[in-house]
């Protein structure tokens, strides 16, 4: 008889800590789970109170498990062989379990009867499924404490779940469960991190970007988008708003002095996405901050910006280092995309010496002798949103390879 | 017609040619552009990066384009050996490389550098204690093919791999080109540093191919210029080739996958039928590659036959394509210590998964009459 890894178990996150909000919690996994399965018609996903199972049905359980590996909500993933609650079944299922991982020399056997009228108590049943793997392999043994590969034998009531390879998950709650936010995403480093780090808290996102054409290129644009498509499959498809900034830009420019046209401009940027998120019923907003890294993020500059909106700002990196975000960057592959030379050209308007200590005050009354609302009216109404999908389920170009 | 000969060359998919025609219509923008014809090129590149080290199962930074085996080989040893010299000046290899691997590595002599040729043993592999025996201090590189282009023959590639996995200063290339879609490697649990590929192997095109490279390693580059490709390869990007590729590999890795055993299947049904035939001694051992099948038939000159089949559509070759205007013998079959009766009358046949029993049957029927009309003349 040939056998198969026939299912995939899934141990749940920190799902199980949640009494009452279980079930939505179950039920949005689910729903992330089937959607990022969409390419595979024929796997059945049932969940249960403690964990889930993805029947293959003939799909290919490693394609399977490296897609499940980056949803979050997930602890732990595992290829797994369901049998009767039989000694030959299971022992044959063991080792096909054992032999088809590679390059092991050692293993270990761990049963768990939960059904007990299973005759054999499973310390003795791990001798003999221990003995049964020994006499049917070559150069293999055992080692209880630090063995290459760790059989599980479930024995639950009506079947037993045989598994070898734990796989880690990505932690997390399942993106959705923490409603949503707009996240502010720049082509920088740390933009995407924070909405990566947002989402794995189970926030679906948004983002709003500022354009300056001519001054930022297509080239800034695309980095953004491309960004967006990488945190997309993390989670569901990501809406992208396109915000024309130019004009509103050239006037602070022109119009606040130097000092503090930085300040003016990222509360402006703040302002606009509370429109944008008030639009969209979306309760927060998140940006890649990050204390004291530059000249808008030291204290005094945050509470001058901050002062602009009483929605609350999401900010994940707030005390994470640059080393430590970079780290993250390139982990979730946003890094390589960050760093393409296309600087945004931006810095046609940053000042030579932007204040670091911007005043409250001084803020407010330079802004109010400054007319901005026909330029918001008509950025508002020129916002353009692209919608991107994540990698795996788009596009023209996928058609050519 | 019949084409074995597809270790020489194969025809390109229909699909190849699509993915080219569509690529160079419709995304001709140099992928270094700023505007957005550049950006969708430079797009559809990352794509390929991606996608070409998914099937490889390796990083997309670590793969280089190129425009062939050739130059894949050449970029390895030469650009590792320039880029590594003062670590150390000594490289292995084998006796039975490509020539762009041979010729790569006697031209680095006369820049300075050691080379040993390892010998191979009688079934055209190379013998792991003698990888062993001739590493040193000072080397910097093991070249050696996964499976070989005349015989077939597969090196023990993993445990190459194995033997230099705590030498962090010896690179390990592996020329791929026979191997990639037949027989398969998993470059990450085999060690293996540097692997060179080849389109117009696996129904792409001629002019395409890839290097993979593993992170953190340098290459002093074969072209210098505008720094595309992580600086390892300047030169404006083929995409349309570049896409074809990464097709191919995909097409051909696939194949492999829902039919892993055809290949096999065809060549133990050649060899059955080629064992019926008294003139005909088989070189390529039992248990090697699928897709190739060498075999002799002694005091027959093989252009003769091959021309002789030809006339009836079927196509084989003599040695390797590559090294068969040279000499009358052949360097593989003569590493393998086989009597020059036999060296110098081999034959190839080389499958694709394109090719059938019927063809086999054919093909051997053939033979047998072509034997018998020349035996009056030479046999």
């Amino acid at each position: 008889m040939t056998m198969l890894y026939d299912h995939i178990l899934i141990r749940y996150g920190e799902l199980s800590l949640k009494g009452k909000n279980r079930k939505v919690f179950i039920n949005q996994l689910h729903e992330n789970v089937r959607h990022q399965l969409k390419d595979f018609p024929s796997v059945k996903i049932k969940s249960g109170r403690d964990r889930m199972s993805i029947l293959l049905n003939g799909a290919d359980p490693q394609a399977i498990i490296d897609i499940c590996r980056f949803i979050f909500g997930i602890q732990s993933l595992s290829l797994a062989i369901k049998t009767e609650n039989n000694e030959v079944a299971i022992k044959e299922a063991a080792l096909y379990a054992l032999k088809e991982v590679e390059n092991v020399r050692t293993f270990k056997v761990t049963t768990k009867r939960g059904d007990k009228d299973f005759p054999i108590d499973s310390q003795t049943f791990n001798h003999v499924i221990g003995a049964h793997l020994l006499k049917n392999t070559e150069n293999i043994t055992v080692n209880v404490h630090q063995p290459d590969v760790e059989i599980h034998i479930d024995i639950r009531k009506g079947a037993t779940f045989i598994t070898s390879a734990r796989y880690p998950g990505a932690g997390g709650l399942p993106v959705g469960t923490s409603g949503k936010s707009l996240l502010l995403l720049s082509g920088g480093i740390d933009s995407p991190v924070a909405g990566y780090l947002a989402m794995r808290r189970g926030v679906k996102i948004e983002a709003i970007h500022f354009h300056s054409p001519p001054y930022t290129s297509e080239a800034s644009k695309q980095k953004v988008l491309d960004l967006a498509e990488k945190l997309a499959e993390f989670g569901h498809e990501v809406n992208v708003h396109i915000v024309p900034f130019t004009a509103m830009q050239q006037k602070i420019h022109r119009e606040i002095p130097h000092g503090y046209s930085m300040t003016v401009m990222r509360r402006m940027m703040l302002k606009i996405s509370e429109v944008v998120a008030k639009q969209r019923n979306i309760l927060s907003i998140t940006t890649g901050e990050s204390l004291g890294q530059v000249a808008s993020q030291t204290m005094e500059s945050m509470h001058a910006i901050n002062a602009v909106t009483a929605f609350p700002i999401i900010r994940p990196l707030i005390a994470i280092d640059k080393n430590a975000i970079i780290q993250t960057a390139k982990e979730i592959g946003t890094y390589p995309i960050s760093i393409r030379p296309f600087e945004d050209c931006c810095t046609v308007f940053v000042p030579k010496a932007p204040k670091t200590k911007p005043k409250l005050d001084k803020v407010t009354c330079f802004e109010s002798q400054l007319d901005l609302s026909h330029e918001l009216d008509e950025l508002l109404e020129n916002i353009k949103v692209v919608t991107v999908f994540g990698n795996k389920s788009d596009d023209l170009m996928q058609d050519l390879f | 017609m019949i084409y074995f000969d597809n270790s020489a060359t194969t025809k390109p998919s229909q699909e190849v040619l699509d993915s080219f025609l569509t690529v160079s219509e419709a995304y001709y923008g140099n992928a270094s552009s700023a505007h957005q014809f550049g950006l969708d090129a430079d797009k559809l590149l990352r794509k390929s990066h991606q996608q070409a080290g998914q099937i490889m199962n390796v990083a997309p930074t670590e793969i280089i384009f190129t425009s062939g085996g050739t130059e894949g080989n050449n970029l390895a040893i030469k650009g590792v050996a320039l880029a590594y010299q003062k670590r150390g000046k000594h490289i292995i290899t084998t006796t039975i490389e490509h020539p762009s691997v041979l010729s790569a590595c006697r031209a680095l002599e006369e820049l300075g550098f050691s080379v040993t040729y390892l010998p191979v043993n009688q079934s055209g592999v190379v013998e792991i204690e003698s990888v062993k025996e001739a590493l040193q201090d000072d080397t910097i590189l093991v070249s050696i093919m996964h499976v070989n282009n005349e015989l077939g023959s597969i090196q023990p590639i993993k445990e190459i791999g194995e033997l230099l996995k705590n030498r962090p200063t010896t690179y390990f290339h592996v020329d791929d080109i026979q191997g990639f879609g037949k027989v398969s490697l998993d470059l990450k649990s085999s060690n293996v540093d540097l692997c060179s590929i080849s389109g117009h192997k696996i129904h792409g095109l001629k002019g395409t191919g890839l290097l993979y490279v593993k992170e953190g390693i340098r290459l002093f580059p074969l072209f210098h210029g505008g720094g595309q490709q992580t600086d390892k390869r300047s030169g404006t990007e083929n995409l349309a080739g570049i896409v074809s590729l990464v097709r191919a590999m995909r097409l051909i890795t696939e194949q492999k996958m829902h039919h892993p055993d055809y290949l096999d299947h065809l060549n133990q049904q050649l060899r059955q039928q080629l064992q019926d035939i008294p003139e005909v001694v088989i070189n390529t051992p039992d248990g090697q590659a699928p897709h190739i099948l060498n075999f002799s038939i002694p005091a027959y000159k093989p252009e003769v036959v091959l021309h002789a089949l030809e006339e009836n559509h079927i196509f084989v070759s003599t040695k390797s394509a590559c090294s068969s205007k040279r000499t009358d013998e052949s360097a593989v079959l003569r590493a393998i210590q086989l009597p020059r009766e036999r060296t110098t009358s081999a034959l190839r046949v080389s499958f694709s998964f394109q090719n059938t029993d019927g063809e086999i049957e054919l093909f051997v029927r053939v033979l047998k009459r072509i034997i018998k009309e020349l035996s009056k003349v030479m046999g």
